[in-house]
């Protein structure tokens, strides 16, 4: 089931487009990579989602009614931009944001306890921002994102402003949280992240959808049955239908020789015929990163 | 409504818990209070005679000179240079030297003294001076001095406002006290706590905690929020200092003890030199009675409709100023022409005080940009109900008005960053749709 479909979304700007018939979905307990290039739209849609602004068209439905203020309790928005309150305590921060989403005051203070404890840093509570560090104050804003256990967890840059051991700790905690249920929306320019935590992915440009799916499946259709194969010595020519698109040795003795199949040939057919001239020491199939898809795809669509 | 609720009570507390707050709070009072014992102090220790001495070789003002206050004329029959060197050690205040004198063209008179002399200290002589020749002069003319005084007599006249329900005694100097001190209260109220809302809004976006906050509330809610919160902590601070004034000066009074006496001498002798108003009894009696003729029950209501809508007037437009900009820097061009109708409501304070039923006091008072002020002015001196009633109702509406302008521009501008913004892109902001 999709807990979010948007249909047709469009916003206009006095002197731009800024979304042009946006249709998604967004299937529930998934991790959503919403990419695309600076200024194509993904703010403005994740604001629509928000109701901070309106669509000049079309209408989403959250868990298939359509978007409302009521909704506004079960979404969790991490922003880009973010700040804090400099002279506030982080507790009574916390369940000032808890109290706007809903909470009332003892569950607020039981969830922040438990959060708290689960990031072992019991003595923050009495903590005033000011004197976090950045990365501090970004797990305090994470915490305040998910503290209601939003059904639909919307993640702008999460990870900006971690260390590697923060980044690890929150990439588990939004793990755990879609074991729970809840539907991650995660935006970011850091495609390794995408790699390895979307199952979706949906690509905006120029403010309308060029790429959406399942990233697996996206993957399998971006396959251009390229793989690389390192040997003894040197091949001989091929024979029709496979190309062999650069060989370079790479230490003594061993050469790394990439085969594009063309046809109707398979990666046995391959390696029939390499076993025959060479002896093989490692054979994989290079499967495109979301990195080249996203740029290949954005330049593309950019050039039309 | 339960949200607007949440950040107003995060801003007043947030506001009252500061050490800036506490202090103008608790120190104002004490400084007032200060002021106030000082006042009374430098009045006591300034009441000391003033012995001057006076060589007076045309004989025409020996004897006649009268002591006015603390001023004690003292005739000496020495050299000039005798008495200047007396002077000089600081016997005396002065030395007064006459040593030629013309009835009809009277110059040439000097005062010698150490330093420069006070106002007070030559308006006295000269007026003691003046007195004498004055009444040589009518002795000249033939004139006794009975008949001169009978005929001097004192007026004042019981102004007695015929269009209330009842005939009532009116006095124009309380009414004009009463009124531009409220007058000026609101004005400084509108002004502190407006520039606070602005900043408090600036410095939500610049800090980008406003992008937080507008995925939980509305931006109108999170705006109204503020305005509100900072108004009840104006509306605090007011109360307070009201409260601790008059008992830091209730309390400074006994603790001056003795001095309070030397006071109402000292009064008194003003009182002769012409510089203090009326007696002390006086003033306690007439303010009784001004307060007993002054409609208190309206004044007060009205003093906080104006005080509150007047508020909520200015502060949606300083809540927009600073929602559309991204530093300090850029608010001196918006600020202008919210600042300028405060500031010439305060310059025709002076013309409506002495024409308070004018046209220019009619048309400020139903404009909302200087109805607090100028309303507040006119109202102890009695204005007709249809007048006040529809400078209300112009009230509500502009407020209501600047509160629906400034949340058009808050939503769009809380969240624009780096655009330069002027008075068209304001209007683009105000009629853009969701």
């Amino acid at each position: 089931m999709d807990i979010l479909t948007a249909q047709g979304i469009t916003k206009r700007y006095a002197n731009h487009l800024a979304l042009d018939r946006l249709d998604l979905h967004v299937p529930e307990a998934s991790i959503f990579g919403l990419l695309g290039p600076n200024g194509a739209g993904k703010t403005t849609f994740i604001r629509i989602i928000n109701q901070i602004i309106y669509a000049d068209e079309g209408h989403i439905t959250m868990a298939n009614e359509p978007l409302s203020q009521k909704h506004i309790e079960v979404i969790g928005y991490l922003p880009e931009e973010r700040g804090l309150y400099k002279k506030m305590k982080v507790g009574e921060h916390l369940l000032y944001f808890a109290r706007l989403k809903g909470l009332n005051h003892s569950e607020a203070i039981r969830r922040i306890k438990k959060w708290f404890k689960k990031f072992d840093i019991p003595d923050w509570l009495d903590k005033k921002v000011e004197d976090l560090s950045k990365g501090m104050q970004q797990k305090v804003q994470f915490i305040a994102t998910v503290l209601h256990e939003p059904k639909l967890i919307i993640l702008d840059e999460p990870f900006s402003g971690f260390d590697p051991i923060n980044a690890n700790l929150i990439k588990d905690e939004i793990l755990a949280l879609r074991e729970k249920g809840s539907t991650i929306i995660f935006s970011t320019h850091r495609m390794e992240s995408v790699e390895e935590l979307c199952d979706h992915i949906a690509l905006i440009n120029e403010a309308k959808k060029i790429l959406d799916g399942p990233k697996r499946e996206i993957k399998n259709q971006f396959r251009d049955n390229i793989f690389s194969v390192e040997h003894l010595n040197s091949l001989a020519a091929l024979p029709a239908g496979f190309t062999i698109k650069s060989s370079q040795a790479i230490e003594e003795g061993l050469t790394e020789s990439i085969i594009q199949i063309t046809g109707e040939k398979k990666a046995n057919d391959l390696l029939q015929v390499l076993i025959g001239q060479t002896e093989i020491r490692s054979f994989r199939e290079i499967i495109p990163s979301i990195n080249d898809i996203f740029i290949s795809k954005v330049k593309a669509d950019t050039h039309e | 409504m339960n949200k607007i609720w949440l950040i107003l009570s995060r801003e007043y507390i947030s506001r009252v818990k500061k050490k800036s707050f506490l202090l103008t709070t608790f120190l104002t009072p004490v400084l007032i209070g200060g002021l106030y014992a000082m006042a009374i102090y430098l009045a006591v220790a300034d009441s000391d005679e003033k012995v001057i001495k006076v060589i007076d070789e045309t004989g025409v003002f020996v004897d006649k000179l009268e002591n006015r206050g603390s001023l004690v004329f003292e005739f000496v029959d020495e050299p000039l240079a005798s008495a200047r060197a007396e002077v000089e050690e600081g016997n005396f205040t002065g030395l007064l030297y006459i040593s030629d004198f013309d009835l009809n063209n009277p110059e040439g008179i000097k005062y010698y003294s150490m330093n420069t002399p006070g106002m007070e200290l030559v308006a006295g002589v000269n007026k003691a001076l003046e007195e004498v020749v004055r009444d040589i002069k009518i002795a000249r003319m033939g004139i006794s001095k009975e008949a001169l005084d009978s005929l001097k007599t004192d007026i004042s006249i019981v102004p007695i406002n015929l269009s209330g329900e009842k005939e009532k005694q009116g006095s124009s100097e309380i009414a004009m006290a009463v009124g531009s001190f409220s007058g000026i209260l609101i004005y400084m109220f509108m002004l502190i706590y407006g520039a606070q809302v602005m900043r408090g809004v600036m410095q939500e976006k610049t800090s980008k905690i406003v992008e937080i906050l507008v995925s939980s509330v509305k931006p109108f809610q999170l705006m109204m929020g503020k305005i509100l919160g900072i108004a009840a902590v104006g509306l605090t601070q007011f109360a307070l200092w009201f409260v601790l004034t008059i008992a830091v000066v209730t309390m400074a009074t006994p603790l001056l003890g003795d001095n309070v006496e030397d006071m109402a001498r000292v009064q008194q002798t003003g009182m002769e030199i012409g510089t203090a108003p009326a007696g002390q009894n006086n003033i306690t009696e007439k303010i009784k009675e001004v307060l007993d003729n002054l409609n208190l029950p309206l004044l007060i209501g009205s003093f906080f409709f104006y005080f509150l809508t007047g508020y909520l007037f200015y502060a949606a437009l300083f809540a927009m100023i600073g929602s559309a900009v991204d530093s300090e820097a850029d608010t001196q061009q918006f600020m202008m022409p919210i600042m300028l109708p405060l500031i010439a409501s305060m310059m025709f304070l002076g013309a409506i005080l002495r024409d308070p039923s004018g046209p220019i006091a009619f048309w400020l008072s139903m404009i909302p940009f200087s109805a607090p002020i100028i309303m507040m002015v006119r109202i102890p001196f009695d204005v007709p109900v249809w007048q006040l009633a529809l400078s209300m109702v112009l009230m509500v509406v502009g407020f209501m008005a600047t509160t629906w302008m400034a949340g058009r521009v808050y939503r769009i501008g809380i969240l624009m960053h780096g655009t330069k913004v002027n008075y068209k892109v304001l209007f683009k902001w105000l009629t853009m749709k969701g």
